[in-house]
């Protein structure tokens, strides 16, 4: 290790945000009307590069496409209908207020920046609540078969965070079919030949041209082949980087391959320590598990979380000699529910999280390792009837007794937290452009709205809003510039040079011809995130993590075995490539978790917690973004602060008691 | 509870498109019965790559049965033999000690071999992109509560658009047919007051499409229901006739 962890060099550059001016409800409207347009005949004249076909890059490619440019988008999948978005099951958010229940786009926004414990941009917020109905309407338009009331209305369903029922959904299926419907759009400009579409591509770098994003380079997935690829602009929506954990909720090829190479090309790194982890999961139950699974959040409208209230119970339950049911219910502790009466089994993802955590480590956890709580649906079925729970949930249940082999109708299931969303990424400003002009980044894979914890059906919202109804207009601010900007050729040294740093890179891999298998890395990275930059964090183990890093690192690049050719459709090579990303992101993780000596959202360091156990801000010190700038390989990246300036709504501690 | 099983696995196994395939067989010991199938097949990549071998390229994303990614044909069946189940999320107590899993990639003309148990699919896209959409633009749209849409409407659309799009109906066909596939789309569509503008337009380009693209005909076997792990209805295909010929007429 070169030099010392801890010591964190800092800068003092005000980053600019390009926040507009006016008033909060304003902003929006007042930069639309003075932003630069880009006039039809030339949008013909500009390409764009998309990269990424989940909620946030297919409906940013269709809407480009529809409006004119040329967009070339690119997926790792065989098919952009298969991005990780697909998994979503509860809901999209909006502040519709058809139930009349007291919404609006001011409530939806100030429950936003509550839930983010007030570490997100206010602007930016308060735009995604003020987009947030469009995108409910733009869904019903593409034929997104969302739930709906007798009456043909469409209905709504409570989630975490919110007192208010603002969640639209599709069953438990609602995120497959946003994309699906962003899917069609996109499909329908492709087959127009307004898209085109690279599928089974991966990214492998940006290409930088006078400062200027100008093109990527991917690695044709089937040949093997390394290409090059022009564009006027360049847009990256390739989702979080969950998987530094190994086992995650993500997608087994979900990566953060994109926001490295990005990161390395000059745009911040924001916020990297903010990691969602999710309450409601299928515990961990082997050592040949290669991914775990969610439960809806959705199912703590109904489903009850509670450990039992003695030791002795919860022993005899790991033990085998005592059944959940056997529980009366005065020996039941739901502990949110005693913790929160406000909000009870509904509180934000962090705060269950954390609870259900506390309970296990206190002794009172369930399941044969003790690293379960259950959520039970009993008193649910008893007053609406099995039958409208299997409406509501059916095809929950269904996966869970696939999983588990239990049936969740008739004994609670198990759940336990696990990592599930990443709220950190590439760092960018109003205009969702990054540090590197015409490097755009939308969707997860950017830090902007969720602060430091993200509410859930909040993510849907979020990546439709930026691809349908942001980056559409706010790319023409950038664009307006280019059209005096021929096309490029690919044989630029800018290029060449890209393609050459990829191919030998990939080379040297493949030359290291070790005894590791590189799941095996990727296994031992995730044990160590999750052991010391996981649910709760601290100063000793995350020194402890920076330094098993970097073995990790030196494992990789000195025993890591890739068997195959490079130049032919490679599974362990593309895995390789990621990890060797997932060990960056690791570091950068556990790097910004130490800097931050604070506790919030999803940000939980042990040594800054109230008496009750809560997560303790620290807003004199702490209420910036952390955007890291990197300085090469080896190199000690820089601290730059985006200070989080407050001017509409008063910091408060997140009560969710009262 | 968890127990272990032995289990021999004879895996289809080719370089490449125009490469020469064959059976590989494969003995796997003290197989966990709690993991999934393609969890089983991690394992002895694992142990293939140990023994500095190329492991068997499949593919798989999510994992848990939503994004359409995986295929394999596993003793005959497309996602095996679990009814309304995707290999991901097929699990190995569903086999015995001893059994013997044959394991082949998607059989269609349609969906060629790129490498062991790998297709392209690519062919569903483009059936798609011939017309499976309703033809809107981001932006202008009236309110999402304009048009109330009967709640059996909505609901039977959510059955239809249900599917995975993971190509196992075709797979299953003996005519290579892809008609659940279009049937599911063009049904959703058509039952939603926002789909019912192009319904016409839409069923005879799709169709039109899955023809050119080399998939057969529906003989009504029934194979793609069964096989569907989504359990689409062949009433959607019902539908899709009706919706052909009635455009077809207006000709």
């Amino acid at each position: 290790m070169a030099k010392k962890q801890d010591a964190t060099s800092v800068e003092e550059i005000k980053i600019d945000a390009k926040i507009p001016t006016g008033p909060l409800a304003e902003k929006w409207s007042n930069y639309k009307d003075h932003q630069k347009l880009v006039n039809p005949a030339n949008k013909r004249k500009l390409d764009v590069i998309v990269v990424g076909t989940g909620l946030a890059g297919a409906s940013a490619a269709a809407s480009l496409a529809e409006m004119g440019f040329n967009v070339l988008n690119f997926c790792i999948q065989d098919s952009p209908r298969r991005a990780h978005s697909i998994a979503a099951q509860g809901g999209i958010n909006a502040a519709k207020n058809y139930q009349n229940d007291g919404d609006s786009v001011y409530r939806l926004f100030y429950d936003t920046i509550k839930g983010g414990d007030y570490r997100a941009r206010e602007a930016n917020v308060y735009r995604l609540a003020e987009v947030a109905n469009s995108i409910i309407d733009q869904c019903v338009a593409q034929g997104v078969p969302f739930a709906r009331e007798y009456g043909g209305l469409l209905d709504n369903r409570s989630f975490g965070g919110a007192q208010v029922s603002r969640t639209f959904y599709a069953r438990g299926q609602t995120g497959q079919q946003l994309l699906l419907g962003a899917y069609s759009a996109l499909s329908r400009q492709v087959g127009k030949g307004a898209v085109k579409l690279y599928a089974r591509y991966e990214m492998l770098d940006v290409v930088v041209v006078e400062g200027r994003a100008r093109g990527i380079i991917a690695r044709n997935l089937v040949t093997g082949k390394v290409e090059r690829f022009f564009a006027h602009a360049v847009v990256v929506g390739t989702g979080g980087y969950g998987n530094a954990f190994f086992l995650s909720t993500n997608a087994m090829g979900s990566n953060g391959s994109a926001a490295v190479q990005m990161y390395k090309k000059g745009a911040y790194f924001a916020n990297p320590a903010y990691a969602q982890i999710h309450p409601t999961c299928i515990p961990v139950h082997g050592e040949f598990q290669s991914k775990l699974t969610l439960m809806s959040e959705s199912l703590r409208n109904d489903g009850r979380i509670w450990v039992p209230k003695k030791k002795e119970d919860a022993e005899a339950i790991r033990a085998g000699k005592l059944k959940p049911t056997d529980l009366k219910e005065d020996d039941r502790d739901y502990f949110l529910e005693r913790r929160y009466p406000a909000f009870g089994n509904l509180v934000p993802r962090d705060v269950a999280s954390r609870a259900a955590k506390e309970r296990c480590d206190a002794g009172f956890g369930v399941g044969n390792t003790g690293l379960a709580v259950y959520l039970d649906f009993s008193s649910a079925i008893d007053r609406l009837g099995e039958n409208v729970i299997r409406a509501r949930y059916g095809n929950l249940f269904q996966m869970y007794e696939k999983i588990v082999d239990d049936n969740p109708y008739n004994t609670p299931m198990m759940i336990y937290p696990a990592i599930h969303y990443t709220m950190g990424g590439i760092w960018v400003d109003y205009e969702l452009q990054t540090s590197v002009p015409g490097l755009f980044c939308i969707g997860e894979a950017n830090f902007s709205d969720h602060g430091a914890n993200r509410l859930g059906a909040s993510a849907l919202m979020q990546g439709l809003a930026d691809g349908y109804f942001v980056l559409p207009y706010t790319i023409q601010n950038y664009l307006a510039d280019q059209i005096q900007v021929p096309r490029m050729s690919t044989d630029l040294p800018e290029f060449k040079e890209a393609e050459k740093a990829v191919s030998e890179r990939i080379e040297k891999i493949m030359k290291i011809q070790g005894d590791r298998s590189v799941d095996s890395i990727h296994r031992e990275l995730g044990l160590v995130m999750w052991d010391f930059v996981g649910m709760g964090r601290n100063k000793e183990g995350l020194q402890h993590a920076l330094e098993r890093i970097q073995e990790i690192r030196k494992t990789f690049w000195t025993k890591v075995y890739v068997p195959g050719q490079s130049a032919d459709m490679n599974i362990e090579l593309e895995k390789a490539l990621r990890v060797a990303d997932f060990i960056e992101i690791g570091e950068l993780m556990a790097r910004d978790a130490l800097m931050r000596e604070e506790s919030c959202g999803g940000h939980f360091r042990e040594e800054y917690q109230t008496p009750e156990g809560e997560a303790l801000r620290n807003d004199e010190e702490f209420a910036f973004a952390s955007c890291w700038k990197f300085n090469g390989e080896g190199e000690e990246p820089t601290l730059l602060k985006e200070m989080l300036e407050y001017e509409f709504i008063k910091r408060q501690q997140r009560n969710y008691k009262a | 509870m968890e127990k272990s099983i032995n289990v021999t696995l004879k895996i289809w196994r080719q370089a490449g498109p125009k490469a020469k395939g064959a059976f590989e067989t494969y003995k796997l010991d003290n197989v966990s019965t709690d993991s999934s199938f393609l969890e089983m097949l991690d394992v002895l990549n694992e142990r293939l790559v140990k023994e500095r071998k190329e492991p068997i390229a499949f593919d798989h994303d999510c994992r848990e049965g939503i994004c359409g990614m995986c295929s394999l044909y596993i003793n005959g069946h497309p996602h095996g033999m679990d009814p309304e189940t995707t290999t991901c999320q097929l699990h190995m107590r569903r086999f015995s000690d001893g059994e013997t899993i044959t394991v082949e990639p998607w059989r269609s003309t349609g969906f060629p071999v790129i490498k062991d148990l790998i297709v392209d699919r690519s062919a569903y896209d483009k059936i798609i992109q011939a017309g499976g959409y309703v033809s809107v633009n981001t932006g202008g749209i009236p309110d999402g509560n304009a048009i109330p849409i009967p709640k059996y409407a909505a609901d039977e659309a959510m059955d239809a658009a249900s599917c995975i799009g993971c190509g196992a109906c075709a797979a299953a066909c003996k005519n290579g047919s892809a008609m659940l596939f279009v049937a599911a789309k063009v049904s959703q569509l058509a039952l939603l007051p926002q789909g019912k503008v192009e319904r016409a337009a839409r069923a005879k380009a799709m169709v039109g499409k899955m023809d050119e693209l080399g998939f057969g005909n529906c003989t009504n076997t029934g194979a793609c229901e069964v096989e569907c792990p989504k359990a689409i209805s062949i009433s959607h295909i019902a539908r899709l006739n009706r919706e052909y010929l009635s455009a077809k007429f207006k000709d």
